[in-house]
């Protein structure tokens, strides 16, 4: 079973189907290559991680779709959530 | 491929042979209950509506009313009213005529109460239950099935296992001829431009942006954030982050085919394929709509797990995760959990989904029917005093 699923390979996060753990090397299918990921920090089951450095204010991108923009700089690696990224919609917050 | 259903009258087909007892207002719940209960094999729904609703409001809850009345999987209704109520007996019987459904009626004023209701309503729906006994199954084809497809209680999961898998089985079930009906359009916020772009033509692909943009500003003119609710805690917790996020992972569920039309909350589709039907998100809401739109069965998956039924349609849960199957076994009819634990993948999850469907049509009961779930609620869009 793979530790963590990569939707689609337009995608800068993955989710992880296990706990991650920090230093863990993982190994995700992209179309027909592999690419390889240290864990910078623990992920919980089900959460997301960066595949790939992600600026501040960059889209991120899960399902081959936006689904929310990076509020700080991430590091590939690390935890990817409500922290870090934020989504554009249906915010009652903005005017 | 076939599966064993009931014809009606009407031209649908049944996949079950439910006798309703059914009060068109609140007034008159507890009679329908007590008539139910004397009548053993019959159903019966408890609902806080049928009086002081205004204008599009009333015309939203006798569509609805009328629509759950007339599905196929109902042999005949019991209509119970109190006698003074705006949605009366000869209110719904005006509906339920239009969509030649099988009825009779009672009304507590007329009966002279409570005990005179309940005698003649016991031996209505005594006749109405042997009346019903002479339908027979017969084999029919999917393509006059109507699969409601709903998420709730997501995880992460949800979008990588259980949803893309029903998404393999709603294709299975376009491709046979069949009728997807997917809603929860606050589900589709982020997403909907994946949805405009298989609509069938431009009219189609403006209505699915119509509605999202509608429920969107709706929401944001209340002044609230909708982030309160979507994603929720425990969607949070799981690991969702944004509304983009579970609306394309929600969608999935539908399947890749073209969105052949939209309708109106409990509306019936008048397109087989994928149908989009408006409305909200909270489950026993949309399955109300979903029946009262004319599905015979509803595909629900979850996360976090939920034990939500219907009063008369069969619901097929689909658990995303290995983990929740073994907690909440009593309530998850199949596991797409397998799909990350290497044991299966969405082509064999979604094809055993599929031989479900048409077990269940035929008279497999689901987890959900064994329980007795029978939640029931309708969208109230206001005005109502």
């Amino acid at each position: 079973m793979s530790a963590a699923i990569l939707t689609n390979t337009k995608d800068n996060v993955a989710t992880a189907t296990m706990r991650l753990n920090k230093d863990d090397i993982i190994s995700l299918k992209a179309g027909d290559h592999e690419i390889s990921v240290r864990v910078m920090q623990e992920i919980p089951s089900g959460h997301k991680l960066a595949i790939r450095n992600i600026r501040k204010g960059e889209a991120v991108i899960k399902y081959g779709e936006i689904i929310g923009l990076a509020t700080c700089e991430i590091h590939q690696g690390e935890h990817v959530h409500v922290h870090n990224i934020e989504g554009l919609r249906g915010r009652g917050d903005k005017k | 491929m076939n599966f064993q259903g009931y014809p009606r009258q009407n031209g649908t087909v049944g996949i079950r042979n439910h006798v309703l007892v059914f009060p068109t207002v609140i007034c008159s719940s507890e009679v329908a209950r007590m008539i139910s209960q004397a009548v053993p094999g019959t159903v019966y729904v408890a609902h806080p509506h049928g009086c002081g609703h205004l204008g599009v409001e009333k015309e939203h809850i006798i569509r609805t009313m009328g629509g759950f009345c007339s599905n196929p999987n109902i042999a005949a209704v019991l209509l119970v009213g109190n006698g003074c109520e705006l949605i009366s007996t000869e209110v719904l019987a005006e509906e339920l005529k239009k969509n030649r459904q099988r009825f009779e009626i009672v009304n507590v004023q007329d009966e002279g109460g409570t005990t005179g209701a309940v005698e003649k309503g016991k031996s209505l729906a005594e006749h109405l239950k042997y009346e019903a006994q002479e339908a027979k199954r017969i084999s029919c084809g999917i393509s006059e099935l109507i699969i409601g497809v709903k998420c709730g209680g997501s995880d992460t999961l949800s979008g990588l296992t259980a949803n893309p898998a029903v998404g393999y089985t709603a294709d299975l079930v376009v491709s046979h001829g069949g009728t997807v009906l997917i809603s929860e359009v606050p589900e589709m916020l982020g997403a909907e431009h994946v949805l405009a772009r298989r609509a069938r033509n431009r009219d189609t692909a403006d209505r699915i942006l119509q509605i999202t943009s509608t429920m969107e500003k709706k929401i944001l003119e209340t002044g609230v954030d909708i982030r309160g609710t979507e994603p929720s805690p425990g969607n949070i917790e799981g690991g969702l982050s944004t509304l983009e996020e579970k609306s394309l992972g929600a969608i999935l569920k539908g399947g890749s085919t073209p969105v052949q039309q939209v309708v109106q909350y409990a509306e019936r589709p008048s397109e087989k394929g994928l149908v989009i039907m408006d409305g909200p998100a909270l489950d026993a809401v949309v399955n109300t709509g979903m029946v009262a739109a004319g599905a015979q069965i509803i595909v629900f998956t979850t996360g976090r797990g939920t034990p939500l039924g219907s009063p008369v349609a069969p619901v097929i849960k689909v658990s995303s995760n290995t983990q929740l199957y073994q907690k909440m076994k009593d309530n998850i009819d199949i596991n797409a959990g397998g799909i990350v634990d290497g044991s299966g993948n969405l082509v064999s999850v979604g094809e055993k989904i599929f031989h479900e469907i048409l077990e269940v049509a035929s008279g497999k009961l689901t987890r959900s029917e064994i329980l007795g779930h029978s939640e029931f609620a309708i969208h109230n869009i206001g005005p109502a005093v």
